[in-house]
């Protein structure tokens, strides 16, 4: 075989370069989301599982209901009342775009366009 | 065979001038009996439809009576109610008529109501401050002209703006003879160089939503504090002066429907057939 060296070097180059991504991520892709609820409160709206997979839709649920069909009735947990709301109910709770929404948002790569119109509550600290 | 020749082009000749005839004759029938059965209901409602003005109303319709002796006699009344409007509902000031956005305003009584007689008019009309917004029609063509039905009319006669669905169309714009709609023509929150909004100067009502670029906005009658029970922003602000007397036009034992009653109210642009809720007393 002539060129070994150079014929192995290459190759040796051209694995690394291809499975760049797969090992470039081993490394990087240890940041698991882990959204942070700022409140003593113990139950959301609905059960944990239906607002991790399914919140945007009760979110567009909602806005239907208030702004469409006038329904502002409050939805109640435990005693306590909340606005059907992002803005007045959700973030009373979730009070932070940065430890709780953008958490999983980042993690997921996308970009809901709720903040181009809605004010968020202000980060503290 | 029995059918001779002739006998049976006789047959189809007969058969095809009675196929070609029997439809049109059929129809000048018909035509002649709508005709005659209606001739006479029309004439019975005409007459009934001159004293009613429009369409028989059901439902409710909010609507506004705007005293504008009251708001002549209380200087900075009409600025007063603009305002609450402005800060409850983050509009922005751009300090600049291209790109105004406006829910609430006051315009002079010539351009306001154009289709009165300017012709020699009274000296006292022009000193009126016209106090002007969405008239919530009860037959709103922006609500027609919304592809989307991102502008509807809700249960309780307000014609609505659902941001979410606004594609920009402007379409709406365009249909509406009161100029009560605003398009958003730059991003309301920029921001100056402190961090502080540029077009906020008297803060902004965190409850509320801003808007973004691409949308159009206009009144919403205060949609929310109506479900709580509060009158809107801008009648609020006129506390007892009786400026503005909001309600439901419909409901013959209201405030709003018995001033309608004892009073000589105008609309604006009646001729346009759109039924406006907003009534002056001039």
């Amino acid at each position: 075989m002539y060129d070994k060296g150079k014929v192995i070097t290459g190759l040796v180059i051209f694995v690394l370069i291809v499975t760049f991504p797969v090992w470039y991520n081993v490394r990087g892709a240890q940041h698991i989301p882990n959204p942070k609820i700022l409140t003593k409160v113990k139950h959301c709206v609905k059960p944990l599982d239906y607002m991790r997979a399914d919140h945007m839709k009760l979110l567009i649920d909602w806005r239907y209901e208030v702004v469409r069909e006038g329904d502002r009735a409050k939805v109640t947990v435990d005693g306590v009342q909340y606005e059907r709301s992002l803005v007045n109910g959700c973030m009373k709770c979730h009070v932070s775009e940065k430890k709780f929404c953008d958490q999983c948002h980042e993690y997921v790569d996308v970009n809901p366009y709720c903040w181009d119109c809605h004010i968020k509550p202000k980060e503290t600290e | 065979m029995d059918v001779k020749r002739r006998k049976f082009l006789k047959i189809a000749g007969l058969s095809a001038v009675a196929g070609l005839a029997a439809p049109s004759a059929f129809n000048s029938l018909l035509k002649g009996g709508e005709a005659a059965a209606s001739e006479e209901p029309h004439r019975g409602g005409s007459a009934e439809s001159e004293g009613e003005g429009s369409s028989k109303a059901k439902g409710i319709q909010y609507g506004m009576v705007i005293d504008l002796q009251v708001l002549a006699n209380n200087k900075g009344l009409a600025a007063k109610c603009s305002h609450a409007c402005n800060v409850d509902h983050n509009i922005p000031q751009y300090g600049n008529p291209k790109d105004e956005i406006k829910w609430i305003w006051t315009d002079d009584y010539e351009h306001s109501f154009p289709e009165h007689s300017q012709y020699k008019r009274n000296e006292e009309l022009d000193k009126l401050p016209v106090l002007l917004l969405c008239n919530h029609c009860a037959n709103p063509p922006c609500v027609r002209a919304c592809p989307t039905k991102a502008t509807f009319k809700n249960d309780k006669g307000v014609v609505m703006m659902d941001y979410h669905r606004c594609i920009g169309c402007r379409f709406c714009m365009a249909a509406c003879p009161y100029g009560a709609r605003s398009f958003n023509w730059r991003r309301p929150r920029e921001k100056d160089a402190n961090g502080n909004y540029k077009f906020f100067p008297d803060g902004v009502n965190m409850k509320f939503p801003m808007r973004m670029r691409g949308v159009v906005e206009k009144c919403n009658f205060c949609a929310k504090r109506l479900s709580e029970g509060k009158l809107p922003s801008c009648v609020a602000a006129c506390g007892d002066t009786k400026a503005i007397v909001f309600g439901d036009i419909n409901d013959p034992n209201s405030e709003i429907a018995r001033i309608l009653e004892a009073r000589y109210t105008i609309q604006r642009k009646p001729a346009a057939g759109t039924e406006p809720s907003v009534f002056y007393i001039i």
